[in-house]
């Protein structure tokens, strides 16, 4: 019913109005006082309410610093769960300013939803994760396997893709949403469950047993997740782009959530640019000079983030490959601030 | 001189301005178009607009996404289809799931529906107890429970594939479905065919005579021998002459499922569980209600003739109750294949789920795949009822009503 909803509100919004894409998201988002963001319906690691209703994760994360950087307070958040197929119409329809939902960046994507990706928060890959009483060891011994799958996701297309490329044949179970899947999963429907390596640690964790289950080791696919918001409003694009770049220039720096007032005070020029004690980056992009301090205070750099909500810090420890550091092995990498 | 009488206006005139304006006359037939034309405008003006404002968000908009192709695959299909065929191909998949499901479910739900409803009517105790804590139960709980009770009690009984129960070596039952042989055309087909449906043929040219001769001149003729003979024996003559029609394809067990045969999927049978046995309980109430508003005096009629009570039931009173029940069963054979919709809650590829759920993500374009999917709704509805009208009119019609 919500994508009903949701589809109605987008068509009354484009039939009546007379000019829906409006350029005054950061306005908007002051003058209510919250910043709406989309997140999952429960995946940890990346969005999912803890046991007090607190959400936390790295795509949490994201609203965190962005409202951090608007509000000086991390906590001025509404969190709108949504499921993977309701995810855009929610952007579209303008019920939240960012989605921040563990979603992947394609040109479709990009080019025909009427929304951009602002950057990669996490570089992932498509896994499967099988049970070891099956004795499998690779994916490519799945021939005939029954697979559950979450519906409106590009994990059904890679899949389609991946067993026609490989010859083999298999049925595909698809479920409204993760928790569903993962039940018929555990409840032994299907052989395979495929989703984002990440979200197979994720969701292992939520088995009754996780050391009875996998993960395969072939990554079948590029999977690089990032926050979106809506075509037409450049200065908001702009500032959601920036706060992901700005947690990962603040790794590069060495500047951490405790450290970040005495590094503010230190005479190095680009610590001072950076940190807004010189010049006024933050100003232009429609926030406050001391804005990267606020982001860092708010959830701290890019690397203490990964670290509490899916590295070595979580349950889930997983590593940082290719979401290491540029200059340690890794993707991450932002434009300077200058 | 006389003077020549006045014609009468032709009627047809008439008619269309009855049609057309109503009690006002031809003033109604001028403000009736005014307003079409409103409406019509005001409808261009939203679709152009939203067009407008679509294009300006770079928002895909139209049906031309219909031609791309899908990517993704189906776990129920009852039409060719893989993941290269394009998005409409996706509607029809879908469309006929839900048909499938909706057909299979107002079938069950009626049978059960009367059955429930003749035992909560009937003399004996017990049955009527029994019939009567089915449709408080069922009724009273909320039916998207029912459906995945179903479903994971169904899965959670089944074993896996490889320790599947099997039905004596040619069908089995496993957390996969139900694999049964399916059936391979050979030589002997044809031939087959074509005698099974002469004696079809046959066999109701048989019945009509027989009805005929019974209303007209009162002759009861014993007609099922020689249509039972007609039925088995012609193709069964077809079969020696010509040889097996088919003969069946047995599954095997091959890595980790069946292959070969025809398989009916759990969530197929979970969800046409769920609906058929939640309607049922409505549809019974509705009968029970449809055969307590015949009088028993037409019942004690019927016994006073001699007939049984189950030939009263058949002949004078349920032809009666008809009247009264098929406008409230319409209702509930619309109710069953709406709620098939929540089929994406146990991953059954119907309608919602493959179109306006999986192919709504992959392309976006809410508005028109929520159109496409509400008008076809629209439509199964209507015509379900539009035949379900044809249907109570002659059962009006028959009792001379």
């Amino acid at each position: 019913m919500k994508r009903v909803t949701l589809a109605l509100t987008l068509a009354l919004a484009a039939g009546l109005s007379a000019q829906a894409a409006d350029a005054q998201t950061l306005k908007t988002i002051k003058d209510r006082g919250m910043l709406s963001c989309g997140v999952s319906q429960g995946l940890p690691g990346f969005s999912s309410p803890d046991d007090k209703g607190n959400w936390t994760g790295l795509d949490v994360d994201v609203c965190r610093a962005i409202a951090g950087a608007i509000f000086n307070d991390a906590t001025k958040v509404k969190y709108v769960p949504l499921s993977a197929k309701d995810r855009f119409t929610a952007l579209q329809s303008g019920e939240i300013d960012v989605l921040s939902r563990n979603t992947t960046w394609t040109i479709s994507r990009d080019t025909s939803l009427g929304a951009n990706f602002t950057g990669v928060t996490y570089y992932d890959g498509q896994g499967f994760m099988v049970k070891k009483s099956l004795k499998v060891n690779s994916a490519l011994e799945l021939n005939s396997a029954s697979v559950c799958v979450q519906t409106g996701t590009t994990t059904e297309q890679n899949l389609a893709d991946y067993f026609k490329a490989n010859n083999m044949k298999y049925e595909v179970i698809a479920f409204g949403t993760n928790d569903e899947t993962v039940k018929a999963y555990e409840a032994g429907r299907c052989d395979v469950f495929t989703t984002d390596q990440s979200g197979l640690y994720a969701n292992r964790l939520k088995l009754a047993n996780p050391n009875d289950h996998m993960v395969l080791p072939e990554i079948i696919s590029k999977e690089p997740l990032g926050p979106m918001v809506r075509h037409g409003d450049d200065q908001w694009f702009d500032i959601v782009k920036w706060t992901l770049f700005a947690m990962i220039t603040a790794e590069e720096l060495g500047v951490t959530s405790k450290n970040v007032d005495e590094k503010a005070k230190l005479e190095n020029p680009e610590l001072k640019r950076v940190l807004g004690t010189d010049g006024n980056f933050g100003e232009q992009l429609g926030l406050t000079k001391d804005w990267v301090v606020r982001v860092v205070k708010a959830v701290g750099n890019y690397g203490e983030v990964f670290d509490r909500n899916v590295g070595a810090g979580s349950p889930l420890a997983i590593n940082r490959g290719l979401n290491n550091l540029w200059n340690k092995g890794g993707l991450q990498y932002a434009p300077p601030i200058r | 001189m006389s003077t020549e009488a006045r014609k009468p206006p032709p009627q047809i005139a008439l008619k269309i301005r009855r049609f057309l304006g109503g009690k006002a006359g031809w003033n109604g037939v001028a403000v009736q178009f005014a307003f079409a034309a409103i409406l019509g405008w005001i409808g261009y003006e939203i679709v152009s607009n939203a067009r407008a404002n679509l294009e300006n968000q770079h928002i895909a908009a139209g049906f031309g996404f219909l031609r791309n192709n899908a990517g993704f695959d189906v776990n129920q299909t009852l039409i060719p289809y893989t993941g290269s065929d394009t998005f409409l191909r996706v509607f029809v998949v879908g469309l006929l799931n839900t048909l499938v499901v909706s057909v299979v479910g107002i079938v069950f739900a009626t049978l059960i529906g009367f059955i429930v409803a003749l035992c909560r009517l009937s003399p004996n105790w017990l049955l009527s107890r029994v019939g009567e804590i089915y449709v408080e139960i069922i009724r009273n709980l909320p039916l998207l429970f029912q459906i995945l009770f179903w479903y994971l009690a169904v899965l959670a009984a089944l074993p896996n594939p490889r320790q599947s129960i099997s039905l004596f070596g040619i069908a089995f039952i496993s957390n996969r479905g139900l694999v049964i042989p399916s059936p391979v055309g050979q030589s002997g087909l044809e031939p087959f065919l074509a005698m099974l449906a002469l004696g079809i043929v046959a066999a109701l040219v048989l019945r009509f005579y027989a009805r005929r001769a019974l209303f007209q001149e009162g002759r009861m003729i014993r007609i099922w021998p020689y249509v039972l003979g007609l039925l088995f024996g012609l193709p069964l003559a077809a079969m020696l002459v010509f040889g097996r029609p088919f003969s069946f394809e047995l599954p095997q067990l091959k890595g980790f499922n069946f292959a070969g045969g025809s398989r009916i999927i759990p969530e197929f049978v979970a969800l046409t569980l769920a609906l058929s046995t939640y309607t049922a309980a409505f549809i019974a109430e509705i009968v029970r209600a449809g055969i307590l508003s015949v009088h028993k005096g037409q019942m004690e009629a019927g016994s006073s003739l001699g007939l049984s009570r189950g030939t009263t039931l058949r002949l004078i009173v349920v032809p009666q109750a008809m009247r009264v029940i098929v406008p409230p069963l319409t209702n509930q054979y619309l109710n069953l294949t709406k709620n098939s919709s929540l089929a994406v809650a146990i991953g059954y590829p119907d309608l919602v789920s493959v179109f306006a759920g999986t192919s709504l993500s992959q392309t976006g374009q809410a508005i028109e795949i929520i159109a496409m999917t509400m008008g076809i709704y629209l439509l199964i509805s209507l015509l379900t009822s539009a035949v379900m009208s044809v249907y109570g009119w002659r059962v009006s019609r028959s009792l001379g009503a």
